[in-house]
């Protein structure tokens, strides 16, 4: 079993490492945090700080289902040590809606169905906040190119990007138009 | 209609886009404990000693399990109970579970199982289907056929096949072969068992039918089924995959009446690969024959399906290749054998258009080639086949709604068929092909007199209506439609509605969400209840105003009397009045299929449902005959749902269909090497990506079902059975050549475009000669 071996390996090379510390910028709030130096930063999301909206699909970076913002640019947490995240400012999908309601990404993929299973979802959120934080304006096939690194079995996309478009055009103040 | 038919978002939609959403693996309880599962090496080998006591005595380690810790077979089926939690006396396939583990921390429990000593002796696997259908001196499982590894053989015969042939103008008879495909969700399976000390079970699990679950746990756990809570979590995806009861769920449980102490089990993505049940892999030989006025006369079918080590739905599978056939069009001569084999790999089982994906490529593809050989446009061949609504198939199917027509001549129209079938230039075509599919099995698993779906409403003073239901939201939108099914009789918004369908000891028996059954059966029984406690509120209203209550109508809030609209109770004034000296009202409705239908003879159940879907897709591709690669540029997509109650979830349905489908299609292929698992990761299983996906022309046909919950039938498994064959047919149309295997992929397309160009196949040679002698060697 390959990848059972691929697990265990880290845990046997590293003869259970002494945890160290690190201060983690973890939506707008330091994190003091005690981690192995073998985490990675999806471990220390779900388990250490219960953020569990980021999901493990894979462990591998083949699903993106545990997309998060690291300094604005999508990164897969499970491929990413806990360690070198330290210094900069990680955003997670708790942090997308606020008290005053969902993020405009997150109401078009509830209007559109872009969410089915939903287990997919908050990784298509951060890579879409991401993307429209850098470009506004984003043609289909730019979302097609900023998406094909997230895995959905559900939608086939299409509701997806139809979503993301939506969003667009919403933050951009322009007039909403309603989804086929 | 004021909720039903409305595009509604999932009513669960905003717990998944904040993260909310709690999926099994999200779930912390005091004192969890991990566990994990050693697997085989070895694809058949009989286990000759289990040492672990050195496992054992490792710090942290606080439970391990063999298989002789519970030898109680299990399956999901009754007739082919082949399973144990671990293995007993043989692995049978690499990756099988011999023993399990519960530890502290994860990184003790994988150290745990590199102690586990395990001694096998190995076995000659049997990996073919051919060397599964020889004689063996040691079958995979004891009830085979005769001594080989056939689990199952059928045998139907209707009308006169040879007879038939004999008198048709044309037959073909063609050789297809379907690689394996899996289900690929994105949610590793996970389980949390739990014993506690008042002598009863609580399992959550990512299920997508919790009572059959709940059912072999009591098997497997030898406790009475009231003392098992079972917990469906949040679905992270599911298309078949998470239906049958598994190992894992009876390891977790194991390890947790040990310790006394809940365990989890959470699978890594090659665990999810190696569970499979996936879409079997199969070789379907079919032949079938038409009239020189383009009438079908006879189907003659052979499907060999290779079942890996284990029976799961496989029964199910067998049936559904050759019965599932017998729709959209009318075959008055049928016959049918098939076999399903055991094998050393990981089991297959149910997937999305369980059964009837690879039948159904065979015969589209087959049925263009008899529409060509008279002459006859393959859309317009298919009209012409077409059963009517309102019949009986010779196999004794009752045929209700139908919209078959409709979808064809939609998806004509919308994709210009007329004007580009056999004229597009070389490389690029336009295909067309059907689907048939069932909504719901009519006759259930077990032999119960238990209804098949059942839910309860309760509306107490708040205002708020709680609706139980065991039918497992999967992502495909149940608990929404089953919150409009009670808003719409009592004409309240739909904000009022709380669905809680995840738990055994709340919800009454559904039989789960398998089969395409929920919305028609679930959904029926929904709307029942709500028309039930409706007479409370009506009653009230009458009470409150002095009018009869038959005149009241619920609607937007309100019990409107219909001959003096000016006459009205608000729903919580009715309410409240309804309460009064009796307390929160409650009610139940059930469905239960038992109208007379379904011949004598046996496996006449096996396909039986209340209702059928219909499906017309076209696909237009462009072909690189230089490189063999294929680019799926549109499909049109029609389905008769019967009626659409939510079109954002029908719609969600079709166009994940249709992903999926043109994965079978083009590249998902789950291929191995003596038994052994090449693409048991996201990467080499090669699902679309969002940059291969095309745009997808959705119509939505609405036949109104005199039976379905509003007039509704299916959306989650119809739609992907047309999606192969028509890619296939529009390759015929741009290169001429006939794809019988999947997945295309460009080097077995390019070999078959070179066989053409050669002349080498006497269907190469009529289609460069009779057909389009300007599109071959272009």
């Amino acid at each position: 079993m390959k990848d059972t071996l691929l697990r265990i390996a880290p845990a046997q090379r590293a003869g259970r490492a002494e945890r160290v510390m690190t201060t983690l910028n973890v939506n707008g709030a330091e994190r003091r945090l005690a981690v192995r130096p073998y985490d990675v930063l999806l471990d220390v999301l779900r388990e250490q700080l219960n953020l569990t909206g980021t999901r493990r699909g894979c462990d591998m970076g083949t699903c993106g289902c545990c997309t998060v913002l690291i300094d604005g640019r999508p990164i897969l947490s499970c491929l990413t040590l806990a360690l070198e995240a330290e210094g900069a400012s990680i955003r997670t999908i708790e942090s997308v809606a606020t008290g005053s309601g969902l993020h405009p990404v997150q109401e078009a993929f509830v209007q559109t169905g872009g969410s089915q299973c939903g287990f997919c979802t908050p990784g298509f959120i951060m890579t879409a906040v991401g993307l429209l934080e850098k470009n506004p304006d984003p043609s289909e096939e730019e979302i097609r190119e900023a998406i094909s690194g997230n895995m959905c079995r559900c939608t086939g996309y299409i509701a997806i990007i139809e979503a993301i478009r939506m969003a667009a055009r919403r933050l951009r103040n322009e007039p909403a138009e309603v989804g086929r | 209609m004021s909720v039903v038919g409305k595009p509604t978002p999932l009513v669960d939609a905003r717990a998944k886009v904040t993260g909310q959403g709690v999926y099994t693996d999200d779930i912390k309880l005091p004192g969890m404990l991990v566990g994990k599962i050693l697997r085989s090496p070895l694809a058949h080998a009989r286990i000759l000693s289990i040492e672990t006591s050195k496992a054992e005595s490792l710090p942290g380690v606080r439970a391990v399990v063999t298989g002789r810790e519970s030898t109680v077979r299990f399956g999901v089926l009754p007739v082919s109970r082949d399973e144990t939690a671990m293995a007993v006396d043989r692995v049978l396939y690499i990756g099988d579970c011999v023993a399990g583990v519960a530890a502290d921390d994860e990184e003790t429990a994988l150290d745990a199982l590199r102690l586990i000593d395990v001694r096998y002796e190995a076995l000659d696997p049997v990996l073919t289907i051919d060397d599964a259908l020889k004689p063996s001196s040691l079958p995979i499982h004891d009830k085979t056929v005769g001594g080989t590894n056939i689990q199952k053989a059928v045998d139907q015969d209707f009308g006169d096949v040879e007879a038939a042939f004999a008198s048709s103008a044309f037959v073909e008879r063609h050789e297809f072969k379907f690689a394996a495909v899996t289900h690929a969700f994105t949610e590793p399976h996970c389980v949390i068992a739990q014993f506690d000390h008042d002598g009863r079970l609580t399992v959550w699990s990512a299920t997508q039918v919790p009572h059959y679950l709940h059912r072999a746990l009591s098997e497997v756990m030898g406790l009475e089924m009231h003392r098992i809570r079972v917990i469906r979590p949040m679905v992270g995806g599911a298309f078949g995959g998470k239906s049958d009861p598994f190992p894992h769920e009876m390891i977790a449980s194991l390890l947790s009446r040990r310790t006394m102490r809940p365990v989890k089990i959470l699978f890594d993505r090659e665990e999810v690969f190696i569970t499979n049940h996936g879409r079997h892999p199969t070789r379907t030989s079919m032949a079938m024959g038409v009239s020189k006025e383009g009438l079908i006369t006879g189907l003659d079918l052979k499907a060999l399906i290779d079942g890996g080590a284990w029976g799961s739905f496989g029964v199910v599978t067998t049936y559904y290749n050759g019965v599932l056939c017998m729709g959209p069009y009318r075959v008055d001569n049928f016959r049918y054998s098939g076999k399903r084999v055991y094998t050393n790999k990981p089991p297959s089982g149910a997937m999305r258009g369980h059964g009837a994906v690879n039948s159904r490529f065979a015969m589209e593809v087959l049925v263009d080639m008899l529409a060509e050989n008279v002459g006859l446009d393959p859309l317009e061949f298919r009209l012409r086949n077409l059963l009517p609504p309102m019949t009986k198939t010779i196999n004794e199917f009752r045929i209700t709604s139908n919209g078959t027509k409709e979808a064809l001549e939609t998806v004509r129209g919308a994709s210009d068929w007329d004007n580009l079938h056999g004229r597009l230039p070389y490389g690029e075509g336009i295909g067309v092909a059907c689907g048939f599919y069932i909504s719901g099995s009519a006759l259930p698993i077990h032999w119960t007199k238990t209804p098949q779906s059942t839910v309860h409403i309760k509306i107490d003073s708040d205002g708020g209506i709680t609706v139980h239901s065991l039918a497992a939201e999967i992502g495909q939108g149940s608990d929404t439609m089953l919150a409009q099914c009670v808003a719409e009789p009592l004409g309240v918004a739909l904000s009022r509605v709380r669905v809680f369908s995840s738990d055994s000891d709340t919800a009454p028996i559904d039989l789960g969400s398998y089969s395409s059954r929920v919305t028609f059966m679930a959904g029926n029984a929904a709307r029942r209840a709500a028309e039930e406690i409706r007479k409370d509120l009506v009653g009230a209203a009458s009470v409150l105003t002095g009018y009869p209550a038959e005149g009241f109508v619920p609607t937007d809030e309100k019990l409107v009397y219909a001959p003096d609209p000016a006459i009205t109770v608000t729903f919580m004034d009715a309410l409240a009045e309804a309460i009064k000296g009796k307390g929160a009202l409650i009610a139940r409705g059930c469905y239960a299929a038992a109208p007379p239908m379904g011949g004598k003879f046996k496996g006449a159940a096996a396909g039986l449902s209340p209702s059928y879907t219909f499906q017309a897709y076209v696909a237009r591709v462009g072909v690189d005959a230089e490189t063999g690669f294929v680019t799926v540029k549109k499909i049109w997509a029609a389905h008769d749902c019967g009626r659409a109650l939510n079109p954002i979830a029908v719609r969600g349905q079709i166009q994940g269909c249709v992903h999926m489908g043109l994965g079978q299609t083009l590249s998902e292929d789950f291929r191995y090497n003596r038994g052994n698992i090449l693409d048991a990761n996201l990467l080499d299983y090669r699902t679309l990506t969002p940059k291969q996906m095309p745009p997808v022309d959705v119509f939505i046909i609405e036949s109104n079902d005199p039976e379905g919950p509003y007039g509704a039938k299916e959306a989650g498994e119809g739609p992907i059975l047309p999606v192969a064959p028509a890619v296939a047919n529009a390759i015929y149309d741009a290169v001429g050549v006939r794809p019988k295997e999947l997945p295309i992929t460009p080097d077995r397309l390019l070999d078959a475009i070179a066989g053409v160009r050669r002349g080498g196949t006497k269907q190469a040679a009529r289609t460069s000669t009779a057909r389009r002698p300007a599109k071959v060697g272009a």
